[in-house]
């Protein structure tokens, strides 16, 4: 049996939504609070009350991870809007003017690619000191550059079209020509695009905060807590396992609504 | 590529290698934190600011920005990266110790890669759609998904806890050793690659040649090794140098999990005790790595395919 693209979307928008909503009523799910220490408890197998078990301190896991999906998520769609928003406008600025604006914004992004991603937000983070808004800082910066690409491309592909002539005889501001006609052709593709970077973003924020450079204790935050899990593996090994399987679960349905979108916008990449 | 290309990208890279250093250091310039205080704190005992003064003056701290970045441009042309802060020796060395352990995990987490992906990514668009296709696909769709240093975890824990087939700590390069870090750098990039391996194939699948060849009774083996591959490794060898890149940074992460003495966990306790000779020294020592296998890949380009070589296309 095979399902229809449109019915895959709606089945993974849904699951999307589910995500979304346990992370904003954490609270109506789980009783526990996810920075309530309990020495008493520390540390026990999952079961009974707890069923993901406790960590070192006696947090429950549980709720941790629901509320760890809180700070995930909610970091991530302000990287994603962030960089989507930055990379867009100065894409579409260096799509449209050309010449030397476009030649010095391309060649910052050039400076960007020239380097490995990741081991350049591992240096910003790390160097600005971990913190959730470092992290942040950090991924936008990496990050920008490909939307920029993306936008200087498409926007070179219509700067020319009647329409875009039509307004600036008419005399439209330039800010208005690119606001009202270029962008609105444009979006559709960035979106789609940023949708599908939202699973990798989700990653790399785990990872830097596994390595001590993103959210720092007590904060219930994903990376952090492997990192934690990490520190009584021998002993306690359910600590790192659940936060695991929940990046794993939520990048996966995140990926794959992303190739969903894809799909559904551009009928030609179907197989 | 000819040799006037290739000078005109060795220029580019030195552009690129000035603004990456000029970032990192202006980065480690506003930086909060001090490293002088990091070099000199010992405990809780307090330092008396003249101390701190003079250590500050012995290393060029007290100079401005612009100063302190040609100085240590200029030490570069000599050959010199400096001194590490915390561990008093020459910045060149620190990097040499580390880079053997960096350079054998990411070679044979490469290796293993290979030897995962080229086989299912072959099975699997050649049996397209049918059951083990689709089973691949699964199993590199939940291989893309999970954080490698999630992986590494869980593999520290069956075979090295539990099973205890492998070692899991101590500090040396050794064979035994790497096993589990660079399984575990392995599998998201086999994952990955297997899915391009698939695509690339079924691009060059759909040609005409492999048609013609297969009316003339050419066996499908044959098509496939000496028709088919060499087509499709273009797409697949363009992605290795990202790869690499990945590799690059996924490393640090993998090592500090195995606690493997390579150059990415070097560059975490670097940053971390703001040792800032040694983190411009790892910059510097992957944006020139980097570029150089880019560089080398676009070269190869020239002798893989004659379409190139001869200038058509």
């Amino acid at each position: 049996m095979k399902m229809s693209d449109k019915t895959t979307f709606r089945v993974f928008t849904g699951l999307v939504l589910l995500i979304i909503a346990a992370a904003i009523f954490a609270p109506l799910i789980t009783s526990f609070d996810p920075y309530a220490t309990n020495m008493k408890d520390a540390l026990m197998e999952p079961g009974g009350n707890h069923i993901f078990g406790t960590d070192k301190l006696g947090r429950d896991c549980f709720a941790r991870i629901l509320y760890g999906a809180r700070v995930s998520l909610s970091m991530t769609m302000v990287i994603v809007v962030l960089m989507t928003a930055i990379g867009t406008a100065i894409g579409i600025v260096a799509g449209y003017c050309g010449g030397r604006v476009d030649m010095v914004l391309m060649r910052i992004s050039d400076l960007m690619l020239a380097f490995p991603g990741v081991v350049l937000a591992i240096a910003i983070a790390g160097i600005m000191g971990g913190s959730a808004i470092n992290t942040i800082l950090a991924l936008t910066v990496v990050g920008w550059t490909k939307y920029a690409r993306l936008a200087r491309s498409l926007t070179m592909k219509i700067r020319d079209r009647d329409f875009v002539a039509a307004a600036v005889t008419n005399g439209t501001r330039p800010i208005q020509v690119l606001y009202r006609h270029i962008l609105p052709n444009i979006i559709l593709t960035i979106i789609v695009t940023a949708a599908m970077d939202i699973g990798t973003m989700i990653m790399e924020i785990a990872g830097l905060s596994f390595l001590g450079f993103g959210a720092q204790p007590p904060t219930p935050e994903w990376g952090l807590m492997l990192n934690e899990g990490r520190q009584v593996i021998q002993t306690a090994p359910w600590v790192m396992l659940y936060p695991g399987l929940a990046i794993l679960i939520v990048v996966a349905i995140f990926n794959t609504w992303g190739d969903c979108l894809r799909d559904i916008m551009d009928p030609r990449g179907n197989n | 590529m000819k040799g006037k290309e290739i000078l005109h990208r060795l220029v580019q890279m030195i552009f690129t290698l000035l603004g990456v250093t000029f970032l990192t250091f202006a980065l480690t310039y506003i930086a909060p934190g001090d490293p002088v205080e990091m070099i000199l704190e010992v405990g809780d005992t307090i330092i008396p600011k003249e101390v701190i003064e003079a250590t500050r003056k012995e290393l060029g701290l007290d100079q401005p920005f612009h100063v302190q970045y040609v100085r240590w441009l200029g030490g570069l042309l000599t050959g010199d990266m400096g001194m590490s802060y915390s561990a008093r020796v020459p910045v060149a060395q620190k990097l040499m110790e580390a880079l053997p352990g960096t350079i054998a995990l990411a070679g044979s987490s490469l290796f293993i890669m290979m030897i995962i992906a080229l086989p299912l990514g072959i099975i699997s668009a050649l049996h397209r759609n049918s059951i083990i296709d689709n089973v691949i696909r699964a199993v590199t769709f939940v291989g893309i998904s999970m954080p490698s240093f999630w992986v590494g975890l869980v593999l520290l824990y069956i075979f090295g806890l539990q099973l205890g087939w492998f070692p899991i700590a101590g500090g040396e390069v050794e064979f035994r050793r790497m096993v589990l870090p660079a399984v575990t750098l392995a599998i998201p990039m086999a994952a990955k690659y297997t899915r391009q391996v698939r695509t690339a194939l079924l691009e060059e699948l759909n040609q005409d040649y492999v048609m013609g060849a297969r009316a003339r009774g050419i066996p499908m083996s044959r098509v496939l090794w000496h028709h088919i591959l060499p087509n499709a490794c273009l797409p697949l060898i363009t992605l290795l140098g990202l790869t690499i890149g990945w590799l690059l940074g996924g490393s640090a992460v993998i090592e500090m999990v195995f606690g493997w003495p390579g150059l990415g966990k070097l560059a975490v306790h670097a940053i971390e005790m703001r040792d800032y000779p040694l983190v411009m020294g790892f910059v510097l020592w992957i944006a020139v790595f980097y570029m150089v296998i880019n560089l080398i890949i676009d070269c190869s380009y020239h002798y893989l395919d004659p379409r190139i070589r001869k200038g058509t296309r």
